[in-house]
């Protein structure tokens, strides 16, 4: 969790009770669930999902036929005139484009700071290495409200203000994707593996690049998912740090949303166009997300 | 801190000890090292090869060290600065040393005191229910199911959600007018509820949008504790006689509480700077909390004096408030934790 990110609740996981870690429910004795269950579940499953069908429902009405009651449960015929119009008035264009460029280098820089570290902090000997891990975990206590001011401050005075690189450089690296490498890397990665490396004389670079990063593929995926779902959500420091002119997709929405000419559809439109490429990331890669999460609370 | 942050820590203690870690020292003579003790082929690489075991697990853990130390940490002791002086955002240059005012003007304005007074509820509104949920979810998560992943990745949803998003679509669904809720309350024959000016209504509906976007996640986190409860526990709670609601209670639960503590305590951090949810409910009036204030919270509050007033020191000031009663928190669950532990 790094600290500008991440204004809501709990982004990290859960460093899991210390217990066996044999798994037991899931071996085969599990109960059957029930018709009562099954209900139960599709009760949260359409309170999960009528949100954000009925965005999309309302984005394809009129403003006036949202202010009727009841409200509408189908779709209208108005869609792609409010997204067009909320394209245009919250500058929706340049906010995706922003959004991506910001949550894509967040991500990369995350992943590998975070594959580095955890890889030193996992299979390699040096002096105050735990204490200097204690503190990494220690920091995600802090919340980001303590550094927005000097920042801002400091980020006008270098002129980079409404600059991409203002949200950027702050969340480019998280303490809890460090701890989440090195927690995978101690176990997946085999420590003969760096010895036969070392024998062939290689670099710690070359060890890195052919063996650790090899091996922590799959970790360094779930990580990305994580943190490009974190970084696209970001909300505190971009508004602070961005205008209209230049926003973020979540910036560019506390614009349409606190606009004083409100159009319920058109915001509601602009709301579609600013979740859809997370939804469809999540469609193609909830399963690893959710993994991830669930791994993150498993290894403590 | 949290227990699971000192299981952590015994975690990372035993770590360079293991069997897992690498010798960047002499020791056993291993590869390289081998080769330069006997006549070098060319001593100036064995020189650099051993420069760099030692350097390159500093060099692997600094840009953590850099970046976070440069963006949060030294922030983080300015803030103190600036929350000791007067720095108004119209007149950035000019920083006049201001003592504690600041932080008087602060205790002795009735809005501090209000916006503590709604962070706190709306906490606690927020994080209650939704732990709650979060933990009947995963135990019925934990059944076989048909499609166990299609389920949670369902009940995951929200969390691909952003606040903005998630925000302005519950804004018209709270509407007092026309929106979907009083309209479902009217079904049901319930008299219509003004979500935006009333005190506790509007509370209620910021803390929804806290709970409908992190129920899934808390679910998540609980059924993989869930998963490593040794089946054996369940079976011998069976042949004593426990139906399923007394192996939950006496089964999940307690094995489960590291798990629950954890979440209590990262929800409540999240529940102190809370901050988008409320400004985007607001709209127009978002900073202010509400016509009346009824749900500024400390977060909105800093943004609100920080770059709406502009005064800078008081946001700061603020922040630093914030952070201490982090701190406070901390230690009350430290204590908790600590007599939990005794009485097991």
């Amino acid at each position: 969790m790094t600290t500008i990110t991440d204004v809501t609740p709990v982004p990290a996981p859960a460093p899991a009770p210390p217990g066996p870690k044999r798994r037991g429910m899931g071996a085969g004795k599990q109960l059957h669930a029930g018709p009562v269950t099954y209900a139960v579940l599709v009760l949260f499953a359409v309170i999960s999902l009528a949100p954000l069908v009925w965005t999309a429902i309302a984005a394809s009405r009129t403003n006036t036929r949202l202010a009727q009651t009841p409200p509408p449960f189908w779709f209208g015929g108005n869609l792609f005139k409010n997204l067009q119009t909320a394209w245009e008035q919250a500058s929706m264009g340049t906010a995706m484009l922003n959004s991506v460029i910001v949550a894509s280098t967040i991500t990369i820089g995350t992943v590998v700071f975070s594959t580095l570290a955890g890889f030193a902090f996992a299979k390699l000997k040096f002096r105050f290495s735990s204490t200097l891990l204690l503190m990494t975990i220690g920091t995600m206590m802090i919340p980001p409200q303590l550094a927005v001011v000097p920042l801002y401050l400091w980020m006008s005075d270098l002129g980079w203000s409404n600059q991409l690189q203002t949200v950027i450089l702050p969340t480019l690296v998280s303490a809890f994707g460090t701890f989440f490498m090195r927690q995978y890397l101690v176990q997946a990665l085999p420590t003969e593996l760096i010895e036969a490396a070392r024998v062939d004389g290689a670099s710690s670079l070359r060890v890195v690049w052919h063996v650790v990063f090899p091996a922590a593929r799959p970790a360094m995926a779930v990580l990305g998912l994580l943190t490009f779902v974190m970084a696209w959500n970001d909300f505190l420091w971009p508004i602070i740090a961005l205008n209209q002119e230049n926003p973020t997709v979540q910036v560019a929405l506390n614009s349409l949303g606190t606009g004083y000419i409100p159009d319920d559809s058109v915001i509601m439109a602009g709301a579609l166009l600013g979740t859809l490429p997370l939804l469809i990331a999540f469609l193609l890669f909830g399963k690893q997300i959710v993994g991830g999460i669930m791994q993150g609370a498993v290894k403590g | 801190m949290t227990s699971s942050e000192q299981a952590l820590a015994r975690d990372a203690s035993s770590a360079d000890a293991g069997p897992g870690s690498l010798t960047g020292e002499p020791g056993p003579a291993r590869g390289a090292q081998g080769r330069g003790t006997t006549p070098a082929p060319s001593s100036w690489r064995s020189r650099l090869y051993r420069w760099d075991m030692k350097a390159s697990p500093y060099a692997f853990i600094s840009p953590f060290f850099i970046i976070f130390g440069a963006f949060s940490l030294v922030p983080l002791l300015y803030t103190a600065w600036y929350s000791l002086h007067n720095v108004q955002l119209s007149s950035l240059d000019t920083q006049t040393w201001a003592g504690l005012d600041n932080y008087k003007n602060l205790f002795t304005s009735d809005f501090f005191w209000n916006a503590l007074k709604n962070t706190f509820s709306i906490g606690v509104i927020s994080t209650v229910p939704q732990l709650i949920a979060a933990l009947w979810l995963a135990h019925m998560l934990n059944y076989r199911l048909r499609g166990s992943v299609v389920w949670r990745v369902v009940v995951l949803t929200p969390y691909a959600t952003s606040v903005a998003a998630a925000t302005l679509v519950f804004v018209l669904l709270f509407s007092p007018d026309t929106g979907m809720v009083n309209w479902l309350l009217d079904l049901v024959g319930m008299d219509p509820v003004n979500w935006r000016e009333s005190d506790w209504g509007s509370q209620f509906a910021v803390s929804s949008i806290v709970i409908w976007r992190w129920t899934g996640y808390n679910a998540l986190i609980y059924l993989a504790a869930m998963q490593a409860i040794p089946a054996d526990l369940y079976e011998s709670a069976a042949l004593d006689g426990a139906n399923r609601w007394k192996q939950f209670r006496h089964v999940t639960i307690p094995m489960l509480r590291p798990t629950i503590l954890f979440t209590v305590v990262v929800s409540t951090i999240g529940a102190t700077q809370l901050f988008g949810e409320p400004l985007l409910f607001g709209g127009v009036s978002g900073t202010k909390g509400g016509s009346e204030h009824q749900y500024q919270t400390l977060g909105l509050y800093m943004y609100d004096q920080g770059w709406i007033v502009g005064n800078l020191g008081k946001a700061s000031a603020i922040a630093w408030s914030m952070f201490l009663i982090l701190l406070v928190i901390a230690a009350i669950n430290l204590l908790i934790t600590r007599r939990l532990r005794k009485t097991q």
